[in-house]
């Protein structure tokens, strides 16, 4: 197996695109104006608190059941798939899946190729793939359509283009699509992107999209949206291409409703999407519409390494539906693009390291202040912020120790940083130790530096009491006694 | 009504209270002699070791947590001055030393002993607090971490809402986290500032006089922003504000 690239983690650094997005005033209203409004809307549609945490505790429950048995669901998957005629593949690298892709393309002769929202085929790079072979992939929901027209990547897996406001949206569109004039009106935008759409979806030769749930029982793909793009995409062309981490599997298909109430009201605080497909296999005999092939991609990508670990199994109850993001002091201030990662704010921080490994990813997990947020909201529950603290000392253990549970275990280790916290613990666990070096902190307190690296560039350095507590305490008992 | 309150207790001072805001660990034990309760310091304590734990150095951490556990050999409830290192202590303690044979029923026993200030305030002390103070405004801060482990913004709060005189002001994206988070602010300078520039913003905007908080860590990055601004409201441990309104000494 070759070691994962990180294909997605370009220059320049974190840090340096964390100061752009920082001082990027519009940007960052854009973000806090969309993410405020995100969280009323959740707020509003889990009005009552005693049943989203009771919902919450099924979803938990339903996602880890699956994990539990993921292997054996994987295959109970692709019989009862091969069963409804559904062609299953499976891709270990991002490398095998476009080639899985770029194999039924040129079998069934497409040159056109129409794509409804998936974040695995992001990961895939897969329009990049295609395209330098020839072959046209277009996206259809609207806000990935912006984005690809701007030439950029989603800052949000829900919500691809929402780092843009609608008149950068009036601006790109006047520039990039011929005929089209300059205009703030949200509903003629709109329109214009789907003039062009329409055309696309019926010359289109393969459709492709992501899967939200894969039911174990059935064979059945469900797909959640609400432009119609993804049913377009899947029942017009003649041939559909399903992609999917092979972490979406559920075991029944009565395990879909409750994990989908709580993915659209997490997402965009709808009670239900305008659509929910459940696609179980190409055009049957006699029916009318439907594409005559359907393939099933599972693509691993670093998964199985997650799931190998079992506390970083959690990762994978994951259902995609951004609420961490849109409550992320981090996310709100920075944005998508500033982590470099497909998966962005704090999902993208624990599942990032295993698509791409720790030395990739090595200043995601320290960029939290683990408020815990994003645990908080989680519809399934996952522990993101005892993940991060996790991922942390994967970071800093030594890369030779046992057990090498993450790739890229010691990105962040130092051994004189490693020496120094030694040190620390010597002097926390040594009460005379620590008695004396406090005492001192507070007698040096008028000669302590008065600038600490970074710290001091937006506050006061702190100063030491003229005593500590420990003082205080044993003054006070002394002029008791 | 509350429970009987223990006649003893322990106080965990924690390291930056230590440092930076010993005064409000002496009003805290004053305030807690004033109900009636012994409040006995243990010498030996230092920090909860949460420095180490969230920066991934694990050996370390539980090496200062079993330094601590050594320090409160009495069966009596451990108050916190800080929500977020009772939460490492009551909630992270337990991970730390899981499957660990020797320490871990040591451990669990240790940490439902911990309790947070305002927590033990509110619902296991039975006193009134007459507030002798001046009518005036007042905002609390609570850190993200206690506020969603000891359940500190509902505590922080009754605790203010038994003083006659004051009134809470509620700031904007009071959940907010301000942007401390230990070693994510050195690691993370710009992204900190940011956070802990719009919680200032929202604090000013309230137009309290007076900011409180449980929480040390916060106090410190929230007082050093406010100042570096030229501001001169500075944040104070919700004991000290507390010990004041009931017309302790100081």
């Amino acid at each position: 197996m070759n070691a994962p690239q990180p294909l997605h983690f370009v220059p320049p650094s974190f840090r340096e695109r964390v100061d752009e997005a920082i001082n990027d005033d519009e940007l960052r209203g854009n973000f806090r104006g969309a993410m405020d409004f995100l969280m009323a809307k959740r707020r509003s549609v889990f009005d009552d608190e005693a049943e989203l945490q009771a919902l919450r505790r099924l979803g938990e429950h339903i996602r880890r059941r699956a994990l539990s048995k993921l292997p054996d669901l994987l295959e109970q998957l692709e019989a009862n798939c091969a069963r409804n005629g559904i062609q299953v593949h499976w891709a270990e690298t991002v490398d095998e899946a476009n080639a899985i892709v770029h194999d039924i393309a040129m079998q069934s002769g497409a040159r056109q190729l129409v794509k409804g929202k998936s974040m695995v085929s992001e990961e895939m790079e897969l329009n990049h793939y295609l395209e330098a072979r020839g072959i046209e992939c277009l996206e259809s929901d609207m806000g990935e359509y912006i984005v690809q027209l701007a030439g950029e990547k989603p800052s949000h897996i829900i919500m691809p283009a929402i780092h843009k406001n609608k008149a950068q949206i009036a601006r790109l569109f006047e520039s990039r699509i011929a005929g089209v004039d300059y205009t703030e009106d949200v509903d003629t935008l709109i329109q214009v992107g789907r003039n062009v759409l329409r055309r696309k979806f019926y010359e289109a030769d393969i459709g492709i999209s992501g899967v939200n749930f894969a039911v174990a029982e059935t064979g059945t793909l469900c797909l959640v949206e609400n432009e119609g793009n993804g049913r377009m995409s899947t029942t017009v062309p003649r041939v559909h291409i399903a992609v999917t981490g092979i972490e979406k599997v559920v075991e029944k298909l009565v395990d879909v409703a409750p994990l989908y109430s709580l993915l659209t009201r997490s997402a965009t605080g709808q009670i239900v999407t305008t659509y929910l497909n459940l696609i179980s296999g190409p055009r049957k005999p006699g029916e009318l519409d439907g594409p005559a092939a359907v393939h099933l991609i599972l693509l691993d990508n670093g998964r199985s390494q997650a799931f190998a670990d079992e506390q970083l199994r959690a990762t994978l109850q994951c259902i995609r539906c951004g609420a961490c993001m849109n409550h992320c002091p981090v996310y709100t201030r920075i944005g998508g693009h500033a982590y470099g990662t497909v998966y962005p704010g704090p999902i993208g921080k624990i599942i990032s390291p295993h698509l791409l490994g720790l030395d990739a990813t090595r200043d995601l997990p320290s960029a939290s202040s683990l408020c815990g947020a994003c645990g908080e909201v989680c519809p399934v529950r996952i522990p993101i912020p005892e993940l991060l603290v996790r991922l942390r000392e994967e970071s800093v253990r030594p890369p030779e120790a046992e057990p090498h549970a993450v790739a890229g275990q010691g990105a962040r280790y130092s051994p004189g940083e490693t020496r120094l916290w030694r040190l620390w613990a010597l002097l926390m666990s040594r009460p005379a130790l620590y008695r004396a070096s406090t005492w001192l902190a507070a007698r040096l307190r008028n000669w302590l530096p008065a600038r600490i690296g970074p710290w001091t560039d937006y506050r006061i350095a702190p100063k030491p009491a003229p005593k500590t507590l420990h003082e205080l305490v044993k003054a006070r008992a002394a002029k008791r006694s | 009504m509350p429970a009987t309150p223990p006649a003893k207790v322990y106080l965990f001072g924690t390291c930056l209270v230590d440092v930076f805001f010993p005064q409000a660990g002496i009003d805290a034990i004053s305030l807690l002699e004033h109900a009636g309760v012994e409040a006995v310091f243990p010498q030996a304590q230092s920090c909860c070791g949460q420095p180490a734990y969230s920066s991934g150095y694990m050996d370390e951490a539980r090496r200062v947590a079993l330094a601590q556990l050594d320090c409160f050999p009495e069966d009596w409830p451990i108050v916190v001055l800080s929500g977020s290192c009772g939460g490492m202590m009551a909630h992270h303690y337990p991970k730390l030393f899981a499957g660990d044979a020797a320490n871990e029923a040591r451990v669990r026993r240790f940490s439902e002993r911990v309790i947070e200030f305002t927590d033990f305030v509110v619902n296991r002390l039975g006193i009134a607090l007459a507030d002798l103070g001046q009518p005036e405004k007042v905002v609390l801060h609570t850190s993200c971490a206690a506020r969603r482990e000891m359940g500190t913004l509902t505590t922080g709060r009754a605790l203010l809402a038994r003083l006659a005189g004051v009134e809470l002001v509620e700031q904007d994206h009071e959940s907010e986290c301000c942007g401390f988070g230990g070693t994510f602010a050195v690691r993370h300078p710009t992204i900190s500032a940011a956070m802990v520039a719009d919680k200032t913003r929202a604090i000013k905007a309230c137009g309290a006089p007076n900011l409180v908080s449980a929480d040390c860590g916060c106090l410190m990055n929230i007082n050093g922003a406010l100042q570096k601004q030229g501001e001169r409201l500075q944040g104070e441990h919700i004991a000290s504000f507390v010990w004041r309104r009931i017309g302790g000494e100081a």
